[in-house]
């Protein structure tokens, strides 16, 4: 029997993503940004380093509304991340597996990352 | 690896529309069609189906269409009771036993597909070989090393038979093994959640004396620790069985035998 010409059956095109599956994809994009955001730590702490002027133009840089808005988007990954490495810990040891745990779960992440993003925009 | 889009060959063009006349309550079943003798790409039949002339679930609707309409519709289907795991098919965006699922339950038009990411045979039929294989390589039997009593079975307590319940029921239709983006991307090497279930059921058996080799033989970085709980499995399985659950508790079995 050959199996070579078989079509391959559509799979993300028409999979409804449930909210745990969201939420694991969302844990490996944030993941990603807090990487190339360690970057931008970089250059921050480099220009620093480097001198006035140089540090001036990272603040400038950072300090604008882009800038501003992308530190906020990093906040935000950064709390997602650890929020739900915290979920991930749970489930090594086995617990919150069951579907309504691991929904609950979920939404206590969503939270936690939203309120501390916030939290630490008003403190800063 | 992760490829996103469809092969050109499996690209899903518009189909034929098959209109149901003088009907009052019509549901649209838009159906995957795949004709391995045309060599054309795979296509997305419509079919009108008169709700006030049809069974309930959506098995009893794609055996009206097949007796009635199209008697070239081809998929797998046996018990009608949801123990055989025939008529495992992707519904509505999830993969569900098509003679389980209600038709009520789908709003709007009714979209079906084989099995996601697997080869399809024809129209709703998946080759499940790759599965199969994976499963025989976990040898889903009891293996012993002693002789059992002379005078009867091999015994288990309550408590330890208990710790089969949530294995012992899987009808490996594999709605969970094919719900799993980790098994879409990794299926030359990843086990999947039914085969890793069916792993854990005999691990978990106080009666096999070879959860060692069995904890040896997935103790390896694509086989066993591609799941990353993003837990598809377990909100698809039509059994209400817990996949993640097992693989976790394989994964437990493991640091608890280096501790």
């Amino acid at each position: 029997m050959t199996t070579r010409n078989r079509p391959l059956s559509p799979h993300v095109q028409i999979y409804k993503m449930p909210f745990t599956a969201i939420l694991s994809i969302s844990h490996r994009i944030t993941g990603i940004a807090l990487a190339l955001g360690t970057v931008v730590l970089g250059y921050w702490l480099a220009s620093a380093a480097y001198g006035p002027a140089a540090y001036g133009h990272a603040q400038a840089i950072l300090g604008s509304l882009v800038g501003k808005l992308v530190l906020f988007g990093w906040t935000g990954a950064l709390f997602y991340h650890l929020c739900n490495g915290i979920r991930h810990l749970f489930w090594d040891v086995g617990h919150g597996y069951e579907k309504a745990e691991a929904d609950k779960s979920g939404r206590m992440v969503v939270a936690a990352a939203a309120a501390l993003t916030l939290l630490a925009w008003i403190i800063g | 690896m992760v490829d996103f889009a469809l092969p050109p060959n499996s690209r899903v063009q518009p189909g034929k529309v098959y209109k149901a006349a003088g009907a009052k309550r019509v549901k649209v079943f838009k159906i995957y069609r795949y004709d391995p003798d045309s060599g054309a790409n795979p296509r997305l039949d419509s079919y009108e189906i008169d709700l006030d002339n049809c069974g309930p679930m959506v098995l009893d609707a794609l055996l009206k269409i097949k007796n009635e309409i199209d008697s070239t519709l081809t998929f797998r289907r046996s018990c009608r009771e949801g123990i055989c795991g025939s008529c495992a098919m992707n519904i509505d965006g999830t993969n569900t036993l098509s003679c389980l699922k209600p038709i009520e339950d789908i709003a709007g038009e009714a979209a079906i597909y084989p099995l996601p990411h697997m080869p399809v045979v024809k129209d709703l039929i998946p080759d499940l070989t790759m599965p199969y294989a994976q499963l025989a390589s976990v040898k889903p039997w009891m293996q012993t090393q002693t002789a059992p009593p002379p005078d009867g079975e091999r015994l288990q307590s309550p408590e330890e038979r208990e710790k089969l319940d949530g294995l012992w029921e899987c009808i490996l239709c594999f709605c969970c093994q094919t719900s799993c983006p980790s098994y879409w991307w990794n299926g030359d090497r990843y086990l999947g959640p039914a085969v890793l279930l069916q792993a854990a059921r005999w691990i978990l058996d106080s009666r096999d004396e070879m959860t060692g080799e069995r904890l040896d033989a997935l103790e390896d970085p694509f086989k066993l620790y591609r799941c990353h709980t993003i837990m598809n499995c377990t909100k698809t399985c039509p059994k209400g069985l817990n996949p993640a659950k097992a693989i976790g508790a394989i994964k437990e079995k493991l640091i608890e035998r280096r501790l």
